[in-house]
């Protein structure tokens, strides 16, 4: 190696932690400003249509794709979970009743096996009309998915507007899902 | 007037420990023989003053001086006393005092305990933690001050955050800090060498023992951090990925990175530059974690909250401390050169491959936690990059690691052959094959390929361990006596890999983990992972400043009962939050989870856990930490006591 490729190669970590400081700085300066929330936990696919993807079933039933999202016939709610995990059970009553009031769920099980997720549904009831699993994970990634559960808000035009990570409660339900689904209906 | 006092030995330690970083940087320029006799003298006033200060505050908190905001904010009256002293370093302010403490605690070590070395390497790194301690303590004295007193005081405190009442906090904090600090001192030696343009093996023997002992205590950190999110926040999991939990896990890794590599420079003085970057690495990862993730940029759990002034500071510290080092670093760095020659096949082109897997995995948590804020500031994209992400990119990295760890014991230095090595290990490889085989009945083949690597590092250390002894082949009065004459260093490596299986292992037995959660009233019952789980009763129970409900949950094999459970739910009337103590029983291989989420209809909707494995995931780090801890007793030996030995006659030897 020459002496200047040898010079240039150890200034690469210096290069690197002020490429990295300026980038704090100016986060740190556009905080100030108030233009920047670092903490609002937003997602990128709002304002967009879902990445592409086709998921297969489970037990037989068709999965769906995100063709399938494009136009649906009034908004819906997309919903990640996995039997797996305990917060999703805590949501299932109040997916259920949602449900019941008339509103679309679609399911995206997140690395789960077939015979849990089945028995998973069996238990907590099937509030979803159409499932798909993810069982790789990744489009999970391709969505931003933070951890399961999370429910993604779809608009008839196949539009992403409102991403919520956690168990859906009575209050995000009361004062953030409905009112966009009498804006969007 | 206590307080005030405690804030006159904050602006006292600015002073001293400016002058330190003075006199310690210019005196062995100068060649002054006062100034390196200067340098470890203003060290311990510099740390008397800190911890002055820090009693102070202490005292300020076991009292109850509500007229200081700090102890009003995070403190009542009705808090017991352990939690009155540990929640002075649970707040922000009182954290970064704690932070302050243990660095002039390092420097205080290096005065102390490096007496062996040359007056003025030691002074210059002396130099070096005095320039850095002046820096966070100004920090400290000006934006993030926890002496400032309010009026009127408030007739009673806030009170503490009840999720950290709790005895992990009482240690978790000071064991990671002591990790995160204690590696400025190897990167004190770092730009001490630096400065000094010449690295040695004696360099790398010097700093190997510092570096150890910040690691083993990150280890723990790590560990009773991770123990104390899985027993208290109620939902089993130990590991989430969280931005903070990163700024730990990163300066592990170029930690662990270090400790492997300054071997080479101790043994084979190779590797200088790529050590010395790996040093201000680890500290300028240790610094930015605990700063950045208080600055608010990085969105977390872990809620420390800070305003942007205090964030802004930092960044000009940060900038001075890192930047400073990796521009030293960029102009002294490539004179450099190692010396030692050695094969493609050989112990230090294992330790290679160990620092080429950990900068990998280091590489990718970092792009990871810091992907989401730079998109949206260079594109304006906002995306989250979350546990999904990092597990399968860091899963694959860590395989390769695994498999090296096995083989790179036993290679040899300068030139192997890894026919002989491979031969060696049939046994080990044929366990971790038979448990692959056994486990892909449970078809889960994440667990199955875990815990066969876990069994493979695990039974490769014993065999390496086994090979050194001739166990089985010599008498084994013959083997004893050649284990206890093992260098200790040779006995901490493999116990620090035999913790690291243990964790794989733990970390792949979890993902067989079972849990439901049911609504169960008292006298019934559920079945869950072949057991039987029935709720007896429901009742209320007493608390210092709270009240609770107490379920009692009876777990039965085969209609026998084996254990009763006492999960609980905590109504703290100070701060009206409701918190839920989960019951675990462990019998060491696993963990019997019962959380009491919810109480409703007479009924409690309890959460039920059977974890196998999960007590060998920290079983696993505390026998890591073990591990570093066996290996600096060697050093102690052979580098010499850190305390110099009186002659007869009191004369110092």
């Amino acid at each position: 190696m020459s002496p200047l490729r040898r010079r240039l190669l150890f200034g690469v970590p210096l290069a690197v932690a002020v490429a990295g400081g300026g980038g704090f700085y100016t986060i740190l300066r556009r905080m100030q400003t108030d233009d920047y929330d670092p903490h609002a936990l937003p997602s990128p696919l709002i304002g967009n249509r879902p990445p592409a993807f086709t998921l297969p079933g489970v037990g037989g039933a068709p999965g769906f794709a995100s063709a399938d999202l494009l136009a649906p016939p009034k908004p819906m709610l997309v919903n990640w979970f996995a039997s797996w995990c305990a917060p999703c059970q805590e949501e299932a009553p109040m997916l259920q009743s949602l449900a019941g009031q008339g509103i679309t769920i679609w399911g995206i099980a997140y690395e789960d096996q077939p015979a849990n997720l089945a028995a998973y549904l069996q238990k907590y009831g099937n509030p979803y009309a159409r499932i798909a699993t993810d069982q790789s994970g990744l489009t999970a990634i391709n969505w931003g998915v933070y951890g399961v559960p999370e429910t993604y808000f779809i608009d008839k035009s196949g539009i992403v507007r409102l991403r919520y990570a956690g168990a859906l409660t009575d209050e995000v339900v009361k004062t953030r899902l409905m009112p966009l689904f009498r804006q969007y209906s | 007037m206590i307080p005030e006092l405690g804030h006159f030995c904050l602006a006292m330690a600015v002073a001293i420990a400016c002058a330190q970083g003075v006199v310690g940087i210019a005196g062995p320029t100068l060649k002054d023989p006062r100034a390196l006799a200067a340098a470890p003298v203003l060290t311990l006033l510099h740390f008397t003053a800190i911890l002055l200060a820090f009693l102070a505050l202490v005292w300020a908190g076991v009292v109850s001086d509500f007229t200081v905001e700090n102890i009003a904010d995070f403190s009542s009256s009705s808090t017991p006393l352990l939690y009155r002293i540990t929640g002075i370093w649970g707040n922000h302010d009182g954290s970064i005092l704690l932070w302050c403490l243990i660095l002039s605690l390092c420097g205080t070590a290096v005065a102390l305990g490096g007496r062996q070395l040359p007056a003025s390497l030691r002074a210059r790194v002396l130099g070096v933690l005095g320039l850095v301690s002046c820096g966070f303590l100004l920090f400290t004295l000006s934006v993030s001050n926890p002496f400032t007193r309010i009026w009127p005081p408030p007739l009673d405190g806030a009170g503490m955050n009840p999720i950290l009442q709790d005895p992990g906090l009482a240690f978790h904090p000071p064991v990671l800090y002591t990790g995160y600090v204690g590696f400025s001192v190897a990167f004190a030696f770092a730009i001490a060498a630096l400065i000094e343009g010449r690295i040695d093996a004696a360099w790398g023997r010097w700093v190997r023992p510092w570096a150890l002992l910040s690691w083993c205590f990150l280890t723990a950190g790590i560990t009773l951090g991770s123990w104390w999110s899985y027993y208290t926040l109620g939902w089993g999991g130990y590991w989430f990925w969280d931005p903070v939990e990163n700024a730990a896990l990163l300066p592990w890794l170029t930690g662990t990175a270090l400790l492997h590599c300054s071997i080479v420079v101790e043994k084979r003085e190779s590797l200088k530059a790529w050590t010395v970057l790996l040093a201000i690495a680890t500290f300028s990862l240790s610094l930015s974690g605990t700063f950045l993730v208080r600055s608010g940029i990085l969105n977390s759990v872990h809620s420390f909250a800070a305003a942007p002034d205090q964030g802004l500071f930092i960044l000009v510290l940060l900038a001075i401390t890192i930047g400073g080092s990796l521009l030293l670093f960029a102009l002294r760095a490539p004179v450099l050169a190692g010396s030692g020659i050695y094969a493609p096949i050989s112990r230090e082109s294992a330790l290679i491959l160990n620092n080429i897997f950990l900068c990998a995995i280091a590489a990718v948590v970092f792009a990871g936690t810091l992907y989401p804020p730079f998109v949206d500031l260079l594109f304006g994209i906002q995306l989250s990059v979350g546990a999904p992400f990092f597990n399968q990119t860091v899963l694959p990295l860590a395989g390769p690691i695994i498999l090296a760890m096995g083989v790179g014991p036993m290679l040899r230095w300068k030139r192997a052959d890894l026919l002989p090595v491979l031969q060696r290990l049939w046994l080990a490889g044929a366990v971790a094959v038979l448990v692959f085989i056994i486990l892909t009945a449970t078809k889960h083949i994440i667990a199955a390929l875990g815990l066969a690597g876990g069994a493979w590092v695990v039974c490769s250390a014993l065999t390496d361990l086994a090979e050194r002894t001739r166990l089985f082949r010599a008498p084994l009065g013959t083997a004893l006596g050649r284990f206890f004459a093992l260098p200790r260093a040779a006995i901490g490596a493999t116990l620090g890999h035999i913790g690291f299986g243990v964790s794989v292992i733990g970390i792949a037995a979890m993902t067989l983990a079972v849990q439901k959660v049911v609504v169960l009233k008292p006298g019934q019952s559920t079945m869950l992972g072949g057991y039987a789980w029935t709720l007896r009763d429901i009742h209320d129970a007493p608390g210092p400043d709270y009240t609770q409900r107490v379920a009692d949950v009876t777990v039965s094999d085969d209609g026998k009962a084996f254990m009763t459970l006492h999960p609980s739910r905590r109504f703290f009337t100070a701060q009206h939050v409701i918190t839920s103590d989960a019951a675990i029983r462990t019998n060491g291989f696993q963990d019997i989870y019962v959380d009491f989420a919810d109480e409703q209809d007479g009924g409690a909707e309890l959460r039920l856990n059977r974890h196998p494995g999960a007590p060998e995931i920290w079983f696993g780090g505390l026998i890591m930490a073990l591990g570093g801890v066996f290996s600096l007793s060697d050093r102690r030996l052979r580098v010499g006591a850190p305390f110099r030995k009186r002659l007869p006659g009191g004369a110092e030897a």
